[in-house]
């Protein structure tokens, strides 16, 4: 992974945010999003270290992972506007994107719950003789959920090749990780006998080596990493928030915190010239992605309920 | 004919279908050792990883289960306990089930979900008594509760080869029955199609589950006072097969349901509910269940109590058949 490629998932993940956000203000996008402005260095130097038939399990916040692993960005655009051309036909939105075809197994609303859903299907694969690893995402507050703590357990006593990948950007909405986590996050990892590393999270290349380090060693049949990314998220929680502007951060915080921009940090590594390059050529394709997204059809209401079951004749 | 009891059917339907189908492994709590006897020797047979034993972290095994599906497997998880289901709740109804349309189609769910001793068993009081399948219905995941060994063999093996999630409620007041069955006919039952357990033309009994046993019984009393009592066994509480009932009550013109579960919006509510949108009924339709918002007390009298049983099945189907609401 060259440092141009690395930079262009960051660049591409931004510009798809800003737009996206724009989109809702609009009101093309019908619901609001959770901004990763801020966090793409860890999407993408984590999907970097994957292979194209590893899989991710991602969160409310998942736009980035979406793209990191390869999709489209015109038919995630179209998911979150709801169009039938979306990666999920408009039937999953902003908090429920995935891509099979990826090893995209879904964006997951209820925090801390897709840690176990990766376990599971790492351990399936590795039955089935696959050397396939997956990555999990999720965020500070998902730390204290049960479920993703039973799945920690479950992962490291079974050496599940998965590689957890915690978020840490400070905050559980308006909760600040100080105030709700006791211990320490890489703490409570490593009291499950996994390694745990804390990395900076902003930026991509060394995201990118401690996940390449976790991803051997989970394929090479030595179980589970536990990653913690320091970050911060430079928007809102939701878009939601652009209107009833919580006061929880302060200007300085902000400010400090927004001084450490992925974009740029993985930005000045490129040559000017190049980086120009790579600039113009995502804004041309999210241009296309637009475009491609608002011209496409809505959804039948009569077909609301299709892809309910597999099979279909259930309902009345 | 040889006998089959219930819990050896399921465990039978279990084993074949882990010899059929390598995709297929079961997961829970002590299957290996088959604490409940539902895995009873097929850690044997097909070894740790067909057979494996979890920690106790359900909400976590039932989305590794998801997961495992999503990765091409068929995952059946054993449940020690009904109420269980409720610390499960998020993963079946909010994960599991919502998967594919989410998805738009882009995968299925195949798990299914056992639970072996639902309702009561008798003397283990409130935390140990419920009998949640209408809970599941309400939600849309596809819920059987088999009432015969032949049924018990033929749901589970259904459910098992079915590609969305289903949970199977193995009542605790069925387990030990034992039928004669012939193991040549032994084969899947569809999800979803009732059966008329015993015909009759006065009065449609739907029976669930252990009641069917009470319906039977009844309907063998009140058949010695020359009432003809037809019993509708659903099998599948969702999807309900509204055309086998149907077809029964467009013969009796009377309804009676018995439902092992709380009244305000259980399963005897909604077969109700069809009733008065769908059937031409001569008399108003009734049911027995139990109690509303009901905790199983702990005192065998309490417990039984709060039960539907078969006197007041036999005084309901008598008001039904006198027209009294
Ligand atoms: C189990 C659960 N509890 C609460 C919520 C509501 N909620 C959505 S996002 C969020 C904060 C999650 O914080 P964190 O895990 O740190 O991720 P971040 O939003 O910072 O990316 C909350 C409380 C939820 N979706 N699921």
């Amino acid at each position: 992974m060259t440092a141009d490629q690395l930079y262009r998932t960051v660049r591409l993940i931004r510009r798809f945010e800003e737009r996206a956000i724009g989109f809702v203000r609009s009101g093309e996008i019908v619901g609001g999003i959770h901004p990763y402005v801020g966090q793409e260095a860890i999407a993408a130097g984590v999907c970097a270290a994957l292979r194209p038939d590893d899989v991710i399990t991602s969160t409310h916040r998942g736009h980035g992972h979406v793209l990191a692993k390869g999709a489209d960005p015109a038919r995630m655009l179209a998911e979150l506007m709801g169009r039938e051309s979306g990666l999920n036909k408009g039937r999953g939105g902003s908090m429920h994107a995935a891509d099979f075809g990826l090893g995209v197994l879904g964006a997951n609303a209820i925090v801390g719950a897709a840690g176990s859903i990766a376990t599971g299907a790492a351990w399936a694969y590795r039955r089935q003789g696959r050397d396939v690893v997956a990555a999990s995402f999720f965020g500070d507050g998902a730390m204290n959920e049960g479920m993703l703590l039973e799945a920690f357990n479950l992962a490291a006593l079974w050496q599940v090749p998965v590689v957890f990948v915690c978020e840490n950007n400070g905050y559980a909405t308006t909760m600040p990780v100080q105030s709700a986590v006791a211990g320490s996050i890489t703490g409570r990892a490593r009291a499950f006998g996994m390694p745990a590393f804390t990395v900076d999270g902003q930026d991509p290349e060394k995201v990118l080596a401690a996940t390449s380090a976790a991803v051997a060693r989970a394929r090479s049949g030595r179980g589970p990493t536990f990653l913690e990314c320091t970050t911060y998220r430079f928007d809102a929680h939701h878009t939601f928030e652009h209107r009833t502007r919580l006061n929880y951060r302060s200007t300085e915080e902000l400010s400090t915190g927004r001084s450490r921009d992925p974009v740029e940090i993985q930005g000045a590594r490129l040559a000017a010239e190049l980086r120009a390059a790579v600039d113009a050529e995502i804004e041309a394709l999210l241009d296309a992605a637009a475009g491609f997204a608002l011209g496409s059809a809505h959804p039948d209401p009569a077909a609301a309920l299709e892809f309910l079951y597999a099979s279909p004749e259930v309902q009345r | 004919m040889p006998k089959l009891s219930y819990l050896k059917a399921l465990n039978r339907a279990l084993g074949d279908e882990l010899a059929a189908d390598e995709s297929v492994f079961v997961l829970g709590e002590d299957v290996r050792v088959a604490a409940s006897n539902l895995t009873a020797g097929l850690a044997d047979r097909f070894g740790p990883e067909r057979v494996l034993d979890t920690p106790l972290s359900e909400q976590a095994f039932t989305n590794f289960a998801t997961g495992a599906a999503l990765a091409g497997l068929r995952p059946v998880i054993e449940f020690q306990i009904p109420s269980l289901l409720f610390l499960v709740f998020e993963q079946i109804a909010n994960q599991a089930h919502k998967f594919s349309l989410m998805t738009g189609g882009q995968c299925t769910v195949p798990v299914t979900y056992v639970v072996p001793g639902s309702g009561s068993r008798t003397g283990w009081a409130g935390q140990h008594s419920d009998h949640p399948y209408s809970l599941f219905a309400h939600v849309g995941v596809k819920t059987v509760v088999p009432a015969t060994p032949a049924d018990a063999y033929g749901l589970l093996l259904s459910a098992i080869r079915e590609n969305d999630p289903v949970v199977v409620f193995a009542p605790a007041g069925a387990l030990g029955i034992r039928d004669d069955v012939d193991f040549e006919q032994l084969g899947p039952v569809p999800l979803g199609v009732g059966r008329v357990a015993r015909d009759g033309s006065d009065v449609t009994v739907v029976a669930l589950g252990h009641l069917l046993q009470d319906a039977l019984a009844a309907a063998d009393e009140l058949a010695g006072e020359g009432i003809s009592i037809e019993v509708f066994d659903p099998r599948t509480v969702y999807p309900l097969d509204v055309d086998g009932l149907a077809a029964s009550v467009a013969r009796t013109r009377r309804l009676v349901v018995i439902d092992d579960s709380n009244r305000t919006s259980g399963f005897a509510a909604e077969v109700l509910a069809v009733a008065a949108e769908r059937f031409d009924l001569v008399a108003p339709p009734r049911r027995v269940t139990r109690p509303d918002g009901a905790v199983l007390p702990f005192a065998l009298a309490l417990d039984r109590a709060v039960q539907p049983g078969r006197d007041q099945l036999l005084a309901t189907i008598r008001a039904v058949l006198k027209g009294e609401r």
